[in-house]
């Protein structure tokens, strides 16, 4: 790997170069393209949380003035696909996800019928003219009763609830609870999120009949694993389907997916031979697009009187909704996987059982299964710390494995890549002024306050991952070019929306060809550009997108090597490449730059002998293991006795994503990492009632962190290189939810610990605490 | 997110609008700064045929004194309110509500009587009217009443306004600096789950609280001001009235606050305005 020192944009805090389109709101999303002769969408959605639909009457609907058509599941599921899960379990049970509901609605939401019409105005006046008959049926909304005997069934065709089971297990778990001076207890729950992304989905289609190709723009974070999964609902082969992800307003996992919607649209424009639009509502969004977390665990810590955790024994219900989405049952595994956290034990065994509920599906929401897993582990460390009476800093230590144990083996059979769980703690210690900190609490706990410092020492799984990990792939790949005018383009197939690799890529690339970063045009996000990419999630696109680059780097200074040593009449290995120039040894005024050798490598007129022409190369890099990021946070945070309210006080990050390539972008990550944190610790939850309406569908009722609800931040961070990809990068994009939440939830039971208060589940809503204390 | 079919007219007087309003009667819907009517429209949840603008209308936008008593016109936004040099000097308790309110865009736009015709139990405005003892005034083709504060709040979005009347504008007192307000806010929306607005006459040695947010209507905390009748405001006084603030109210209940909950913050919010308007006696 050569890198420019002329430069030296690696390491640098540049502002994103997506900035100013977005600043200045000329970006192009879904919403702002004007294909001509669009037609426009709408949906109905069930009001019915499970229903028989006995009759729909479209008659009037159709009637109605600049409606094209009205379809429903009869019209639609014969033509449709069933919408695909990519996860795997070994007893997976799955209803047919069709397109529209075939007969019967399982969610509040369930897409029922579709409008087209020449604008949007008629196709929302048509919805309200469609009469569907439905006959009401029994609900079940909460996983645990769902499990019960004689519950309601959420797929009757199943008879069953369970949708599947799942379990990770190493180590002699009897054995091991056998040795056991006590066994914690703690039961936890993981409430349902709704990510909220501000701009909701949308797509539109576009066949082109001529061609028997179909071009899709949508909000989404894969178009390219929706180009391998669309063929399989719709019918056309992958190479005539184009899928572009524009400007795409957040998707925190949201946009992991391929939603009915997509293949819907795509279908209506084969058949209506006219580009169909869809623009979710926000009302929709909540109720439509997947919902992050949901679980209840059961966790058992086998412990040793000198806090020697022997082992960890976990029984957990996930709420999976009505349907799987792509990776629904994967993301309860990922909790298992990383149960153990940064800790060493001998033994862990955790069960899983996805359950089925009339409610919207789960699936991917920021840090995917991980918040669930740092969360617990992270409690249980502050529990066997509170129940053994030790200190919550030492027995953290006294758990982590040193820096010379990596890579290290989990109890939970991962193997963490490179570590140093005892440098970001001291950092963070040091940060937040530990000992200072602690007599300020215990000073203001004197005066009557409730007062509390919180600590997680976190780690997570990032760069997904090697092949073998994952369902369809987990390399990345990427294409240089140096045109014609010795001016830049990367494609790269990872699709970022909001993380900022246009940037961070022109510095990677920029800084080993040796050029100005304003030179380069990182593309993405259009299968028809980038032909092959496994998108952005999992915090994995600068650590494998970025290396992708770095490969067709490689391959084209080689080639361009050879054309240098052409032109400069010297023998190839005396030709140097250095600082964007290519140089003759020993005679270092012989050189020749990047404009030069891309007019001769086009013009193809002097060639070396079996030379191909052009300056072109595109790379796949198959990562040999994921990268563990790892952090620490501490927290400080006042209760307000009499309402309940948590005031964070004091917030300190040290996070380790390895090698950063942009330092400002890294603590942007972090800072909206734990703004998500700080949503889920304090305040934010999905509410359905047990008829399973949604009672948190628009943002009057979902509170998602205001600028004003977040602290000051003090940010650190140490750097440990992960040995899985050459520029040793981590990945950071989930890091601050994974770390947060833990460290707010211990900073408040801490706070109320002198009460006698053990554990209060999320959110941390101020009547919750005021409950606690007065029942106290 | 889009609206039924509707007309929109713009009168430019209120006798225009008048007459609109009783041409169209209960179809007809008076749109001041959109904040919650837009909404509940785009979810067709309101469906008015008729929509009467009353942005153009001149003098419903103003902050005036007038033979001793404050004048806020219905038109005039929150924000206006908050930025008021005449309301930060005679009546504090204004600004010090509107404040509180949303955020900037949102009083930017919101007017006090868009959000007092209303009658969101949860709106801000409905505790400082009552503690204010303003008066609502109301317009139609038959001229002008005057609507007391007390009578003005009937239900969950009800008011004493009729179906062909316009609120033109609210009369204030003149007060000292002894007010406040305090408030919990629904975390989502920030509305109040429990707000007290409080008023101090020092020289009868009387207290006003009026109290928003925790039922169907907004109320006079009046066992309260009974208990702190003729008293000085010492601490001990503040504490053992603020307990009442909530007696014989029924609280709503909902997701982010149970009826306990919400009593509670009742009283917390009283005995905070209550410390508050005491230390600016
Ligand atoms: C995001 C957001 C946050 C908010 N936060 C708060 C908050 O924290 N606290 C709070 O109190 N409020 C809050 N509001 C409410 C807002 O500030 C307005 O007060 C409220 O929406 C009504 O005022 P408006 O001028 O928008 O009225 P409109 O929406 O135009 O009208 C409301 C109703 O009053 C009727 N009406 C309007 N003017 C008259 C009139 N002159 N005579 C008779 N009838 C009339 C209309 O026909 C309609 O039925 C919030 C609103 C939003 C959108």
């Amino acid at each position: 790997m050569t890198v420019s020192k002329r430069t030296g944009y690696f390491g640098k805090s540049i502002k994103r170069v997506e900035d100013p389109r977005l600043i200045k709101g000329i970006a192009t999303y879904v919403d702002d393209l004007r294909l001509a002769g669009t037609l426009h969408t709408m949906i109905l959605r069930s009001p019915y949380a499970h229903a028989k639909i006995l009759s729909i009457q479209t008659g009037a609907a159709a009637a109605l003035e600049g409606v094209v058509g009205v379809f429903t599941g009869t019209d639609i599921n014969p033509n449709c696909g069933l919408l695909p899960c990519a996860a795997e379990a070994p007893d997976l049970k799955s209803p047919k996800h069709t397109v529209l509901a075939n007969g019967r609605v399982y969610y509040v939401g369930h897409p029922v019928a579709v409008v087209v019409a020449a604008d949007r105005y008629a196709a929302r006046d048509a919805l309200d003219l469609i009469e569907v008959d439905y006959d009401s049926l029994p609900v079940v909304s909460d996983p645990e009763k769902a499990l019960q005997d004689g519950s309601p069934l959420t797929h009757p065709e199943l008879g069953t609830n369970v949708a599947f089971t799942w379990s990770v297990a190493s180590g002699d778990l009897d054995a091991e609870f056998a040795k056991a001076d006590r066994i914690i207890k703690q039961r936890m729950v993981h409430q349902r999120l709704t990510p909220m992304a501000i701009e909701p989905r949308g797509c539109v289609a576009s066949y082109n009949a001529g061609d028997g190709a179909l071009t899709l723009w949508t909000s989404t974070q894969i178009p390219h694993l929706i180009r391998t999964l669309l063929p399989g609902m719709i019918g056309i082969p992958e190479n005539r389907i184009r899928i572009v992800a524009p400007e795409v307003g957040g998707g925190f996992g949201s946009k992991l997916n391929l939603y009915v919607e997509e293949a819907l649209c795509s279908h209506l424009s084969m058949r209506l031979k006219a580009p169909i639009k869809w623009i979710e509502s926000r009302r929709e969004n909540a109720m439509a697009t997947i919902h992050g977390r949901d679980q209840v665990g059961e966790y058992e810590i086998a412990v040793k009187k000198n806090g020697t955790i022997l082992a960890i024994r976990a029984k957990t219900i996930a709420d999976i909704g009505s349907y799987l989405q792509l990776l629904t049952p994967a993301i309860p595994t990922l909790t298992g996987l990383m149960l153990p956290g940064c800790y060493k034990m001998n033994a862990i065994r955790m069960d899983v059982t996805g359950v089925y509920t009339h409610k919207m599906s789960t699936d991917a929401y920021r840090g995917a299964g991980r918040p669930e897993a740092s969360y617990a582990i992270e409690r249980i460390m502050d529990l066997v710390a509170a129940d053994l009476g030790l200190d919550r800093i030492k027995l953290r230590l006294k758990h982590f494995p040193k820096p010379d144990k990596f890579p290290f083996h989990t109890a939970s059979g991962l193997t963490y890549d490179s570590g140093n769980y005892r440098a970001t703690l001291k950092k963070a210690q040091k940060l937040a002024s530990w000992d200072t900190l602690l007599k300020r609490q215990a000073k203001e706990r004197k005066s009557g306050k409730l007062f509390g410092v919180g600590v997680s020492t976190y780690v997570e799984i990032c760069a997904l991952g090697p092949s073998k990990m994952m369902a369809a792939g987990g390399w990345e790949w990427g294409c240089v070019r140096i045109e014609m005018s010795g001016k830049v383009t990367a494609i790269t197939g990872v699709t970022p929306h909001g993380q900022g690799q246009e940037t961070s890529f022109a510095q990677i690339v920029a800084d080993h060809l040796g050029v100005p970063m304003e030179d380069i045009v990182v593309c993405r996000g259009d299968t028809s550009v980038a032909h092959y990419g496994r998108d952005t999630y999992g915090s994995r696109a600068t650590a494998l997108g970025g290396t992708a680059l770095i490969m067709c780097i490689d391959k084209i200074v080689a080639k361009a090597r050879q054309l240098a040593a052409h032109l400069l009449r010297a023998k190839v290995e005396d030709v140097v490449f250095r600082d964007g120039q290519f140089l003759v040894k020993g005679a270092p005024k012989t050189n020749i730059g990047w404009a030069t050798l891309a007019q001769e490598a086009y013009l193809a007129k002097n060639l070396p002998a079996n030379f191909e022409p052009g300056l072109e190369a595109s790379s796949f890099f198959e990562p040999t293991n994921c990268t563990y990021p790892f952090g620490t946070h501490i927290v400080a945070v006042e209760v307000d006795r009499s309402t309940g309210e948590v005031k964070i006080r004091d917030y300190v990050a040290v996070d380790d994503c390895g090698h950063q390539v942009n330092p400002l972008l890294v603590e942007g990550q972090v800072q909206g990492g734990i703004a998500h944190s700080l949503g889920q610790a304090l305040f934010e939850r999905t509410v359905y009632d047990e008829e399973g309406q949604l009672l948190t569908g628009e943002f009057m009722d979902y509170p998602l962190p205001r600028a004003k609800d977040i602290p000051d931040y003090v940010m650190g961070s140490t750097v440990t290189p992960s040995p899985s990809n050459p520029m040793g990068i981590k990945g950071v994009g989930e890091a601050g939810t994974i770390g947060a939440t833990p460290a707010i939830a211990n900073a408040v039971m801490d706070a109320l610990a002198p009460l006698g208060i053990r554990h209060l589940d999320l959110p941390l809503l101020p009547e919750k605490i005021w409950r606690a204390i007065n029942d106290r | 997110m889009i609206p039924a079919t509707f007309d929109y007219f713009r009168p430019e007087t209120l006798d225009e609008a008048a007459a609109l309003l009783a041409q169209h009667g209960e179809d007809a819907k008076l749109l001041a700064g959109g904040h919650s009517l837009l909404p509940s429209m785009k979810l067709r949840l309101a469906q008015p045929r008729v929509v009467i603008d009353l942005g153009r209308i001149p003098g419903l936008n103003s902050i005036r004194e007038s033979s001793g008593k404050i004048v806020v016109g219905a038109m005039t936004t929150h924000r206006e309110i908050e930025l008021s040099s005449l309301l930060a000097e005679k009546c504090p308790l204004l600004p010090e509500v509107a404040t509180q309110i949303g955020d900037v865009q949102v009083r930017n736009r919101g007017t006090i009587g868009g959000s007092l015709a209303h009658a969101d139990p949860a709106a801000d405005w409905p505790a400082a009217i009552l503690a204010l003892e303003a008066e609502m005034v109301v317009f139609n083709r038959g001229g002008e009443r005057r609507i007391a504060a007390e009578e003005f709040f009937v239900d969950l979005f009800q008011t004493a306004i009729q179906p062909d009347e316009i609120l033109v504008g609210i009369r204030f007192p003149v007060t000292s600096r002894a007010v406040a307000y305090s408030k919990s806010a629904q975390k989502a929306s920030g509305f109040a789950i429990a707000g007290a607005a409080v008023v101090v006459h020092a020289r009868n040695r009387a207290v006003r609280i009026g109290i928003t947010g925790v039922s169907a209507r907004p109320y006079r905390a009046s066992a309260t001001e009974k208990g702190l009748k003729g008293k000085p405001l010492t601490q001990e006084a503040i504490s053992a009235a603020a307990v009442s603030a909530a007696d014989g109210i029924d609280p709503l209940n909902d997701i982010h606050a149970s009826n306990e909950y919400r009593r509670h913050l009742a009283l917390v919010n009283t005995l905070r305005a209550l410390e508050l308007a005491a230390s600016r006696c």
